[in-house]
């Protein structure tokens, strides 16, 4: 069965039928019950699945991800939600201190699957439009996962809530209303990147709401009949580098885009490795595209500050025209 | 507001056992039920738990352990708050709560491998219902808030014991527990150790406010007791579980005591207190409290007394023993074996270049 679908129902969707399918699950967070989240993205499901399942908690994000723990340990899988990106800070230590570290001192398996709608360029306000999914992938122990399309962010997070270990869900709230078909039967492993665009010219490596730039820039590319090949990571803890070295290995430049600001971004740690793993094969330094290096700027200058299809491309020309 | 005050009066079935100024009623400390027996178990599990305290510190003043934080002078709320929950019950340590884990069950060479620097988490806590020691402050909280909340939506009348510190009541994730635990009546016991100190930093510095007049902010009772006399915190805690396991939701009991030791073996009390303001707490030293207690009923002589003393004694040295002979666990697995239920390849393939670069060396 194939749907048409938008990202946020995709994602509701995914949320229903993990409801549906394990009577463990459960959702919490701020606003998650009647509204059905400020993205609607749990519209419905505490009317269809009850007020035990889909609840509402204080606006407290430590404690939301505190319970979390204490409701993992008693048996169940919790899948909380934190409102935005900037709002995650509060619930930092009991993520990095407990949630990835309980497995490692107690062996007990907390299997929680922290849901994060992430990334700007949708005109907020300051604390809306933050990428700190470096902050994550820093901490082992963690799964760190965020799809591009509505097809993975149903399928992904399939997999992240029946994962044991516990996983953060980064969902490009830009992309919340991207739509396309959907198949439920379909699965996405954590740790497996895809090939979004097939090219030989140069690998943009992107993830989460820089995937459709980097897309738009290789079309834009094609008719410079300059070739650009486009990798989804999709899951960035653990990073699957089989996937960006078979495209590296092909065009011997990459580039590598997020929105998040470039200093210690995560595209350092992509870059370091196909650096390190492929030196010899290189044909120029490894690009990086990105957010300055400032807070995130007011909502009227954010287009300046986020990666768009013309910085990408000049990263692709500076990589084909080095040297 | 005066309503909702009067709403949690009249629920509160601890308040009655003990006076205002937080000691349990003759009456009370009458009719707890417990036989000879179990009087004289709390007993010897308090000078069990002291003695291995003790042989911990000289293991930590030997070199065998990197650290060790005594909870000397707080054994009555130890002993006295597990032997008041079943065995079912979990319990939400922070770090000092070496002795409540002994008395149920760990064993206590296993547990100082912790300290002595060769795990985490030494014990299983699905088979003690012990959770893991807590060692940032108060971060626990909300875990045992979270497993009573699971308790209650699995329709169990398990209960949860959540203990802490006077200084973890200053953090923000105790004030963040507090609140769910309220909002959704969850069946946990607060259990504050309020020994007076937080490292260097005293009760008087930490807050400026009542410690259990918090709860009612949060919407549930709770009491200010005497946490030196073991019967009063057993009384205290049994009758708050079995509120909370009639569905009643949570308590918040204020166990008054005194840390006489260091905050750890890397701590100094003599750049911040006296010795003298120690005096008044020996003199209400909860083993030798309830020793005249227990003699006064004729429930102990001394050569019981004696007895009890020498089985602390060769425990303590058959602690150090095993603890001394354990083996270090293999480096690969100790540092890799647990972190993923669920391991990536690029985690495996570092765990194996890892141990094939010891093999190596």
């Amino acid at each position: 069965m194939t749907e048409a679908v938008t990202m946020a129902k995709a994602i509701n969707l995914s949320l229903r039928d993990a409801l549906t399918r394990d009577e463990n699950v459960l959702i919490f967070g701020e606003d998650v019950g009647a509204l059905g989240g400020v993205f609607r993205i749990t519209d419905g499901l505490q009317k269809a699945f009850g007020e035990e399942r889909v609840f509402d908690t204080p606006l407290a994000e430590s404690a939301i991800i505190g319970i979390a723990v204490g409701l993992a340990l008693r048996g169940f899988r919790p899948v909380p939600e934190i409102q935005f990106d900037g709002f995650i800070y509060p619930a930092f230590e009991q993520i990095v201190s407990h949630v990835a570290k309980y497995r490692n001192r107690s062996g007990i398996s907390l299997p929680i699957t922290i849901r994060v709608p992430f990334g700007g360029n949708i005109g907020a306000v300051e604390h809306h439009s933050e990428s700190p999914e470096a902050y994550f992938a820093h901490t082992a122990g963690l799964k760190v996962v965020t799809p591009a399309t509505p097809a993975d962010a149903y399928a992904l997070l399939q997999t992240a809530i029946d994962d044991p270990d516990p996983v953060v869900f980064f969902e490009p709230k830009a992309r919340y209303y991207l739509k396309e078909e959907i198949d439920p039967a379909a699965r996405v492993p954590i740790g497996k990147a895809r090939v979004a665009h097939e090219g030989s010219g140069v690998s943009v490596i992107a993830y989460g709401p820089t995937v459709s730039i980097a897309l738009q820039a290789a079309k834009t590319a094609s008719q410079e009949q300059i070739s650009l090949e486009v990798i989804d990571l999709r899951s960035l803890s653990p990073l699957d580098m089989d996937t960006v070295m078979a495209s590296v290995r092909k065009t011997h430049r990459a580039v590598v885009v997020h929105e998040a600001p470039v200093f210690c971004g995560f595209g350092a740690e992509v870059a370091a490795r196909i650096s390190h793993d492929a030196f010899d094969l290189l044909e120029a330094p490894v690009g990086r595209v990105g957010g300055l290096n400032v807070p995130y700027p007011p909502a009227r200058y954010e287009k300046l500050y986020l990666p768009d299809v013309d910085r990408i491309l000049q990263a692709a020309d500076a990589a084909l025209a080095y040297g | 507001m005066a309503e909702v005050v009067r709403v949690v009066a009249a629920d509160d079935p601890v308040r009655p056992l003990f006076s205002p100024t937080g000691e349990l009623t003759p009456e009370a400390r009458s009719r707890l039920g417990l036989d000879a027996a179990a009087l004289r178990d709390l007993y010897r599990n308090m000078v069990l738990i002291r003695r291995a305290d003790q042989e911990a510190l000289n293991l930590q003043r030997q070199g065998e352990l990197g650290l060790w934080g005594q909870y000397l002078g707080q054994e009555a709320i130890h002993v006295g708050a597990i032997t008041a929950l079943r065995t079912e019950d979990w319990v939400f340590p922070s770090y000092r709560e070496f002795g409540m884990a002994m008395v149920r069950g760990v064993d206590p060479a296993d547990m100082l491998t912790l300290f002595r620097g060769l795990s985490h988490g030494p014990w299983d806590p699905n088979k003690y219902h012990f959770a893991p020691l807590a060692i940032p402050v108060a971060t626990q909280v909300p875990h045992a808030v979270g497993f009573a909340m699971g308790c209650r939506l699995r329709h169990s009348d398990e209960v949860v014991l959540s203990t802490f510190g006077d200084g973890a009541t200053s953090e923000g994730d105790w004030h963040e527990a507090m609140n769910f635990a309220g909002v959704f009546k969850s069946p946990v016991v607060f259990l504050c150790q309020n020994n007076h100190w937080a490292i260097s930093v005293p009760l008087s510095k930490q807050t400026a406010g009542s410690i259990v007049d918090r709860a009612k902010g949060y919407g549930f009772p709770g009491i200010r007791i005497d946490g030196n006399d073991v019967l009063g915190v057993y009384a205290a805690v049994r009758a708050a579980a079995t509120r909370a396991r009639q569905g009643e939701g949570p308590y918040l009991i204020e166990a008054v005591t005194y840390r006489m030791g260091a905050h750890t073996s890397s701590d100094d009390p003599t750049r911040y207190r006296l010795d003298s303001d120690l005096e008044p707490w020996g003199l209400r030293d909860p083993i030798t409290r309830y020793q005249v207690w227990l003699k006064a009923q004729g429930v102990i002589d001394d050569g019981l007394i004696a007895a009890m003393a020498a089985e602390a004694e060769s425990a303590a040295q058959a602690m150090r023993a095993r603890l001394t002979a354990l083996p270090a666990p293999p480096p690969g697995e100790a540092i890799f074996g647990r972190v993923y239920a669920n391991p990536p390849a690029s985690f495996v393939q570092e765990r194996e270049e890892f141990e094939a670069s010891l093999e190596d060396s």
